[in-house]
């Protein structure tokens, strides 16, 4: 195997394949970072920072901060896991929209502008990046987001027919990010409303055959602050990193909340 | 082994808050709920309202503006004569109570999403309110009061107001 790389490199396992100018040779550029920027010991008001990288094809908004976090500036503030998109850690505000830093590429956005950062709205900031979620998780447990069976635990697992599993399967894949909640307008004004997650996570039981408790999570929902605060903008929609159909669920609960009381 | 372990130890606390209780900024605290449905029936007669506004107001432009002479022939005379036939004064009543109502809920909406102190939230939707009112029971009034054949102290029609029917009377 003939190299053109420089000798002490091991050679790598994974094919890069022939085209391209070299193995494993990937596109850089250079990349500017806004970050919002916000200490209550340093100073009263947030403030904007800005860093130029050179990052490169494969990196995503998450190895740029890292880079930041790890090469420049150790004070600057986040929430990471897994780093894959499944521990729902990183929702941030890129470029004005709710996503998840790790799965967002930055050669996918607009590279010849500064990339903005901020925190997700709505929760009040505690240091740059990381908001107080206590209180969409307060919301999240009114919800009751557990099984609730009233009939004997069976020996073997509870039966449930592919038609009943796929009913609710849609909610099954929220990682519990807010990027829903905290793009959503109603919640921004006095987040009193349950927002979308909480709905969400509802949906999940409600429309679970092996759940007895629908009835007590439609009472929870039917709230002043409830589901009839949706207002139908599909900003949770749009913002789901799980490409879960948010306002979608949200109907289906007011739905059942109507054919409930008929 | 493990299932030997100290029962105490395995039963859930009771009693004692979860570690991070109390924490929320009280900003967030939801006020006591309601038990009430009177959000979704809201929700629902918006819909219900809305669809059929869409009829009511539709007819309403359709027979004051393109038939017979069209935006010409509206005037007193015009109104007065709708207003003799009882099926129109019960079109516009049910207008004026869904529009009104229709209207109204939706600023509602609108204040309980836009304002963030619950004491302007308060004096918008009693202001709110207060107009609504002052507007149904007036129009309401109105219909069914109106008296199309005006006449002067002494018991005459009033030349150039009262319409052609009148002095059939």
């Amino acid at each position: 195997m003939s190299t053109a790389t420089v000798e002490n490199e091991p050679a790598s396992t994974v094919d890069l394949g022939e085209s391209g100018d070299g193995a494993g040779a990937i596109e850089s550029f250079e990349v500017t970072l806004k970050v919002r920027r916000y200490d209550p010991e340093r100073a009263e008001d947030a403030w904007w920072d800005e860093w130029t990288l050179t990052m490169y094809g494969t990196d995503r908004v998450l190895d740029a901060l890292h880079k930041v976090k790890w090469e420049i500036d150790g004070s600057l503030t986040f929430r990471r896991s897994c780093a894959h998109g499944i521990c729902g850690s990183d929702a941030m505000r890129i470029n004005g929209r709710n996503r998840l830093a790790c799965k967002t590429l930055l050669k996918d956005l607009d590279t010849s502008k500064p990339i903005t950062v901020e925190a997700i709205k709505g929760l009040p900031i505690e240091k740059d990046l990381i908001v107080d979620m206590e209180p969409f998780f307060q919301s999240y447990r009114e919800i009751m987001p557990f099984l609730i069976n009233n009939s004997p635990a069976p020996t073997a697992e509870r039966l449930q027919s592919p038609e009943d599993r796929e009913r609710f399967d849609d909610t099954t894949k929220c990682i519990l990010c807010a990027a829903c909640t905290s793009s959503c307008p109603v919640f921004w004004t006095d987040g009193q409303y349950f927002g979308p997650a909480a709905i969400v996570n509802a949906h999940r039981f409600i429309f679970d055959s092996r759940d007895d408790a629908g009835d007590m999570r439609l009472e929870v929902l039917n709230d002043k602050e409830g589901v009839w605060r949706c207002r139908t903008t599909f900003n949770c929609t749009d913002a789901c990193p799980r490409g879960i159909e948010v306002t979608k669920a949200i109907q289906e609960v007011k739905t059942a909340i109507i054919t409930r009381s008929l | 082994m493990a299932t030997q372990a100290n029962p105490e130890a395995v039963l859930p606390a009771q009693g004692i808050e979860a570690p991070r209780s109390g924490r929320i900024d009280p900003k967030y605290l939801r006020s006591r709920t309601s038990r009430s449905n009177f959000e979704m029936m809201a929700w629902v007669f918006m819909r219900v309202s809305g669809a059929a506004l869409v009829v009511l107001i539709f007819v309403h432009l359709w027979v004051n503006l393109m038939v017979g002479d069209g935006i010409h022939q509206i005037d007193f005379s015009f109104v007065a004569g709708k207003w003799a036939n009882p099926v129109w004064q019960f079109w516009d009543l049910t207008m004026l109570w869904l529009a009104m109502l229709h209207g109204t809920n939706g600023m509602r909406t609108i204040i309980n999403d836009y304002a963030e102190k619950d004491s302007t939230r308060a004096w918008l939707k009693a202001i709110l309110y207060l107009s609504a009112a002052v507007i149904i029971i007036l129009g309401t009034m109105v219909i069914f009061t109106f008296e199309p054949c005006l006449t002067d102290e002494a018991g005459n029609l009033l030349e150039g107001v009262a319409p052609e029917f009148c002095h059939g009377v």
